[in-house]
């Protein structure tokens, strides 16, 4: 364990009785079970509290940026893809948004429509695998199961339609790759009769499980403050009970013509804003996405799904612009500079995930070191995306 | 016509009533064999993309547990088989070496996906990519595809069980120096450049 | 508010801090304001505090190389007013020395440790400047547009 904590030690809690205990630096990851990818932590401890703990990243950093700005902009979208493999699509979403932005694209209203479909499956296939996973990291195996038997569903869609399971690039600068084949739409809307009664079943299953809700519950608070002062968004920053969803704040796509909620934590089986919140927003989502695809599934237009303009290579003019979507994660921005030429100056990725992370130093301190798994689970990272 | 069995010779059967037919013949080494394909034990390793497909592989539709796969470890050393499922990077090859020299021989590698098998989609411009896992570690059988499909990280799985069916126990001691070529070479436990591999 | 009127504020309260308003080019995509470095932080802090402004979240941060010149460039959100502001600080090539803005906000960390490791930008006052992604003895800065990649790292080829 060779860095150490610069951060001073904090003001030791001890317990009652004054136990002595000893400080011990301990390392968990980059390769642990559960930490959800190559992400490493320090922490440094006092027998079973955490006093604090520093964050390691970078081991999964695929210089997004560099090949980003080394290959033109229609070959991005493949290396978009697998920022958050998890929900791919909406990575895509957000780059072929910005890019069509700065260029004035006008896309036609059938590729709108559905890209709000697979966003918000890919929303859904998201929050299954971070659902999953956190039953996982607190000792439940049996919604993993449940939430794959489910998540396979729409990857069945997603192959449908564009052949891969996932890192789909799909969707286009421009449009869409492809047009969806006849009877997908059907098949969506099957699916989404399927699986929204499923999610009685997991609440049933894992949300108000006493032991879970034990393990979960007035664990890791994060203060709206805090959160926003990290700069976190998505799940994290709503289970602190702000409203704040880009999809209502700043509608992209036809996101102001179809109605739904933007649910929030409200502390109703601990603290606001501990993990049982943050991961209950997460299971509302999905009821919310599946509201939203039925929605759009009652108007999809005929015609064409990649705008005329696109097909070339692309050039758009000097300038930069910053735009944002909502991913599952929270706001995913892109920062593209162009300076005219076939390829950019510079595509930043602000990935929600990145942001998210950096709190979790503010959010362990103090807790046992057992609840660090339950924190780290229930902020819901891609590493792919924080490190880049 | 359906083929016949050919005559058993009266003296190869066994006549003794109570071990007819309960008995297999077998040579130890197959027997070991036997058994330790029918148990491989993969070390949870998951780097990228590609750990999200070989969760897939152990979850509910592909259910890797029907081959005897199912007991993903949480450590090295439980661990008969490493699956590099995703990038290898820079920061990270280091941290791959160690683990794989943390497994108990016989061990096996699996590279799972175009990035571990030789930089991928990262190979030109990836800076900080390991090109291909080989250049660290020995793989035994690559699975290609960005990602691969489940089923085909079962197929790499079934390759490696044949690769351990085939398996000569004396053998056993030559594949080990082969591997001790990959040890010890550079601090940071990092092969010597030019290793063979690729 | 609209980003004019935040840009309109900005100027009458920071006359001498701005050196050009990005919105005056020819430029496609999203107005931007040019900071001297040395009053970035003033601003940044008016911004944060003032209760007409209310910028209270460091949306994004980051590093870019324009081929002469550096730039830390800095988007900041006001929930409250409903409008993002763009500001951008340029950096000589061969001294890159900026304000952190850590004390502000604590996104600010990670940001400018990445534009740091990627692009070698000086935050000065950040409580720990060190690489985040790339790997602690990792030589050069990456997203440069002169970086030359290692031909290999730690007996590890990397052109093959
Ligand atoms: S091979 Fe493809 S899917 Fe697998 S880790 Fe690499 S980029 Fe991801």
């Amino acid at each position: 364990m060779s860095p150490e904590l610069q951060s001073p030690p904090l003001a030791q809690p001890r317990a009652p009785g004054d136990v002595r205990t000893e400080e011990m630096l301990l390392n968990i990851g980059p390769q642990h079970p559960s930490t959800h990818g190559v992400f490493r932590v320090v922490v440094q401890t006092d027998g079973e509290i955490v006093l604090d703990s520093e964050p390691h990243i970078g081991y999964l950093h695929r210089c997004f940026e560099k090949i980003a700005e080394s290959v033109d902009y229609l070959k991005v979208t493949p290396y978009t893809d697998r920022l958050d493999y998890l929900a791919s699509m909406c990575n895509n979403l957000g780059y072929c948004l910005t890019v069509e932005k700065l260029m004035g694209l006008q896309i036609p209203r059938r590729a709108t429509r559905l890209r709000m479909i697979v966003a918000e499956l890919n929303r859904v296939a998201s929050h299954l695998l971070a659902f999953g996973t956190y039953g996982m990291d607190s000792g439940a195996i049996t919604p993993f199961l449940h939430a794959f038997r489910d998540r396979e569903a729409i990857l069945k869609l997603f192959e449908i339609i564009c052949g891969q399971r996932l890192n789909y690039n799909y969707v286009r600068i421009g449009g869409l790759a492809e047009d969806a084949p006849p009877r997908w739409l059907d098949q969506v809307a099957a699916f989404v009769d399927f699986f929204e009664p499923k999610i009685d079943e997991y609440d049933a299953l894992l949300s108000y499980n006493g032991i879970f809700i034990k393990r979960a519950a007035n664990i890791g608070v994060l203060p709206a403050a805090t959160a926003i002062s990290w700069g976190c968004t998505g799940p994290v920053l709503r289970g602190s009970g702000v409203r704040r969803d880009i999809r209502k704040d700043e509608p992209y796509l036809e996101y102001d013509k179809v109605e739904f909620d933007v649910p929030i934590g409200r502390g109703e089986v601990g603290t606001l804003g501990d993990c049982w919140d943050r991961y209950m927003v997460r299971v509302r989502e999905m009821r919310e996405a599946c509201k939203i695809v039925r929605q759009v599934l009652k108007d999809v237009p005929e015609g064409p799904v990649m705008a005329p303009e696109a097909k070339k290579v692309l050039r758009p003019p000097k300038g930069e612009v910053y735009y944002r979507i909502e991913n599952p994660r929270g706001e995913l921005g892109f920062y593209v500079v162009s300076d005219g030429k076939d390829k950019a100056v510079r595509i930043k990725c602000r990935s929600p995930a990145f942001c998210n992370l950096s709190v979790l130093r503010e959010i362990a301190h103090g807790c046992m070191l057992a609840d660090m798994i339950m924190i780290i689970g229930s902020i819901d990272f891609v590493m792919g995306e924080v490190d880049r | 016509m359906p083929p016949t069995a050919p005559p058993v010779n009266p003296a190869n059967q066994n006549q003794d009533l109570l071990t007819k037919d309960t008995i297999l013949l077998t040579t130890v080494e197959d027997f070991v064999n036997w058994c330790r394909r029918s148990s491989v034990w993969p070390l949870t390793f998951g780097l990228a993309c590609c750990a999200i497909e070989m969760m897939a592989v152990g979850a509910t539709k592909f259910d890797i547990d029907r081959f005897g796969s199912g007991p993903f470890r949480g450590t090295p050393r439980q661990a008969d088989l490493m699956i590099v499922a995703g990038t290898v990077t820079h920061k990270m090859a280091p941290r791959v070496k160690r683990l794989y020299d943390q497994m108990a021989e016989p061990k096996y590698v699996i590279a799972m996906g175009a990035c571990t098998i030789g930089g991928g989609p990262y190979w030109k411009y990836g800076y900080h990519v390991v090109k291909g896992v080989d250049l660290v570690i020995p793989v035994d059988v690559h699975v290609v595809g960005c990602p691969p499909r489940p089923e085909a990280l079962l197929e790499g799985v079934f390759k490696i069980q044949d690769l351990m069916k085939r398996e000569k126990l004396l053998d056993r001691l030559r594949t080990y120096h082969k591997r001790e070529t990959y040890k010890g070479a550079g601090n940071a436990a990092m092969p010597a450049p030019g290793t063979p591999g690729r | 508010m609209t980003r004019a009127e935040a840009h309109a504020a900005i100027l009458a309260k920071f006359p001498d801090a701005i050196v050009r308003d990005g919105r005056e080019g020819k430029e496609a995509g999203d107005p931007y304001l040019v900071v001297k470095a040395e009053r970035l932080h003033d601003v940044v802090k008016w911004m944060k505090e003032d209760p007409g402004m209310r910028f209270e979240v460091l949306q994004c941060l980051s590093g870019v190389d324009y081929g002469k010149d550096l730039a830390s460039v800095y988007h900041l959100d006001s929930w409250t007013n409903k409008v993002t502001v763009c500001l951008r600080v340029e950096l000589p090539r061969e001294k890159p020395e900026v304000a952190s803005i850590t004390d502000l906000y604590g996104a600010a960390d990670w940001h400018e440790r990445e534009a740091y490791d990627l692009l070698g930008i000086t935050y000065t006052g950040h409580p720990k400047l060190v690489r985040i992604l790339c790997a602690e003895d990792w030589v050069g800065y990456p997203l440069r547009k002169d970086y030359v990649f290692p031909k290999e790292y730690h007996g590890i080829k990397n052109d093959l």
